[in-house]
């Protein structure tokens, strides 16, 4: 049993710095699972690679007025992130301008706003690599950060969940009884922006939305109902971290990649194997009843 | 009438004497290739240096204004080595078709062989940082400027000589610095391998988290080997880079009990007023630093 240790226990209890790697992973699989699943029923699965984008002059300006303090960085990427989400969200509402396009627009012009102060500041050491972090070198503030943003997110969307989901699928009935459709849809993009903050402090970009979107895009094809999608998207996540984190620790790979690599093999793995409408599930009920319409 | 002649004449003149004096114009990649140009061309050159003081030159992305500054250069100074990846699209968008001069020509390089002897050799660039191949780099330039204005190429042996007197002296220095300390304890840690030709000249073990370029990132199995041995050797010598990230070498600190030895310049020179303003000052910088925290080990 010995080797089941070494494989699985041992890297995480010899090394601080790979406990508080996988915490950061376990608080952000938790935190940003659900809002996955929400952004995939929304159709906005894109949108979280915008706000990537968006909080980049929000975090630059912190970094050159604060240094490298996670907390200058982390207020500037939120208020970045904040002002290009309700902006885009609010004109999406109210000009009928579709959504996506609002957020293209808006993301477009921060990140250009980002871009333009790093180069202005000259080639100080590179803004763009030191801005995110990397998960093995997360420290406890970071932890804190990622913690508290991911249990403020999840008492949040407890808070507004059905409207918010109602308004997912229905919009219009949702006006017609409650008519605040568009203050929840305004605090789900809140909900957004502070999960992809916290994961950029912890993961760096790239990782950021891989671990918000890969399991719930995954996890579309295990569950039927928002709730149950969400716990699966959680789990997902929570292994695509483990197992991306032991792979990383084992064979020598980059740890970023590997989880996000992780996610990608078990969302792979859904499109199979998924008991809803994965492929191989679509055969073998195609075998079973010839005649009946699929896919409906 | 006269007075109008006698003016255009004085203008002339200006114009004639203002063509003689203008100083051969350099441009180097990194700051330390612009010193030395700036230590061995003296008052014959003006030297741009197109990365900055305490810049990656690893990440670094060329703007328009370092473009223009190619294509009005009279010489292009650059270290080599792939360690410059952005140039040559530079010098193509630029239009330069004057000399490149490689500062790292004649060095006896380092390399590490790829995974598995599957790939081609990787070279670790970062040559500058014995004094020993800085002489080289300096006679490299000093070569280079004289064949390029031939008319003060006199005045850049000279201060070329002087140079490579003071480079000499300062790894003699180096050596005796170091070798002070028993080789048990020369052991430091920092944020990339960029110090590989320091660490063999003067027989000092150096390792660090990530590879020859900053831009790659590290594994976990790297880290918690790299962990395992500080705590076996008992190495308490970590420092910190000028240029890089320092956030992963502050991890390693935190889970070992090292102490941050303080600030390495291993790729770029600091500003004017920081502790590492030209290429001798930083390497005296460096050795000091490595010194007092290999003496803690």
């Amino acid at each position: 049993m010995d080797w089941l240790y070494q494989l699985t226990v041992a890297p995480f209890a010899d090394y601080g710095f790979m406990r508080r790697a996988l915490v950061a992973c376990l608080a952000l699989a938790v935190g940003s699972g659900p809002i996955g699943v929400i952004l995939v029923l929304r159709r906005m699965s894109l949108a979280g690679d915008a706000m990537s984008h968006a909080v980049l002059p929000g975090a630059a300006i912190g970094f050159l007025v604060g240094g490298l303090s996670l907390w200058s960085m982390t207020i500037g990427g939120i208020a970045a992130g904040l002002g290009v989400a309700l902006l885009s969200g609010v004109v999406s509402r109210s000009t009928g301008l579709r959504e996506d396009a609002s957020f293209a627009g808006f993301y477009l012009a921060s990140l250009a706003v980002g871009v333009m102060l790093v180069s202005l500041k000259g080639s100080n050491i590179d803004l763009m690599h030191i801005l995110f972090g990397t998960i093995l070198a997360v420290d406890d503030q970071a932890l804190y950060l990622v913690g508290g943003i991911a249990s403020l997110s999840t008492m949040t969307l407890l808070a507004v969940y059905r409207p918010l989901v109602l308004e997912c699928f229905d919009p219009g009935f949702l006006r017609t009884v409650d008519g605040r459709g568009s203050l929840y849809h305004l605090i789900f993009l809140v909900l957004v922006v502070l999960n992809l903050v916290a994961a950029f402090q912890a993961l760096g970009t790239l990782m950021a939305v891989g671990l918000m979107m890969l399991p719930a895009a995954a996890a579309r094809f295990w569950a039927r109902q928002v709730s149950s999608m969400a716990l699966v998207a959680v789990g997902f996540a929570i292994l695509s971290g483990y197992l991306g984190l032991a792979a990383s620790y084992r064979l020598g790979l980059p740890s970023g990649p590997a989880i996000v690599l992780t996610a990608s093999l078990v969302y792979a793995a859904s499109i199979f194997i998924g008991s809803r409408d994965g492929l191989l599930y679509r055969k073998l009920a195609a075998a079973r009843f010839p005649r009946q319409v699929l896919g409906q | 009438m006269i007075g109008k002649w006698l003016v255009l004449a004085f203008a002339a003149l200006c114009w004639i004497g203002a063509a003689e004096a203008k100083p051969l114009s350099v441009v180097a990649t990194f700051t330390v290739l612009a010193d030395m140009a700036t230590q061995i061309g003296g008052p014959d050159v003006e030297v741009r240096s197109l990365v900055g003081p305490n810049g990656d030159i690893h990440a670094y992305e060329p703007t328009p204004d370092d473009a223009r500054a190619l294509a009005e250069a009279d010489l292009v100074l650059v270290n080599g080595l792939h360690l410059e990846g952005w140039i040559d699209r530079l010098v193509t968008v630029s239009g330069y078709k004057r000399k490149i001069v490689v500062a790292s020509e004649g060095i006896k390089l380092r390399s590490f062989a790829g995974e598995a002897g599957s790939e081609a050799p990787v070279v670790d660039p970062h040559a500058w940082n014995s004094a020993a191949n800085g002489a080289i780099y300096a006679a490299n330039i000093a070569r280079a400027l004289a064949a390029a204005d031939a008319e003060h190429a006199a005045g850049y042996r000279d201060r070329a000589e002087r140079y490579a007197g003071e480079l000499r002296e300062l790894d003699a220095w180096a050596r005796r610095v170091i070798s002070a300390i028993p080789r048990a304890k020369r052991k430091i840690i920092t944020s990339h391998d960029a110090l590989g030709y320091l660490a063999d000249a003067y027989a000092i073990e150096v390792h660090a988290p990530i590879g020859f370029s900053t831009t790659s990132e590290a594994s976990a199995g790297e880290i918690a080997a790299l962990i395992q041995q500080i705590r076996r050797e008992h190495i308490k010598a970590v420092f910190i880079e000028n240029a890089s990230d320092p956030r992963l070498v502050e991890q390693i600190a935190r889970e070992t009990g090292a102490t941050l030895g303080g600030t390495l310049y291993p790729e770029a020179l600091s500003e004017q007023g920081g502790p590492a303003p030209t290429y001798v000052q930083m390497f005296r910088h460096n050795i000091e630093t490595i010194r007092a925290g290999m003496q803690q080990n």
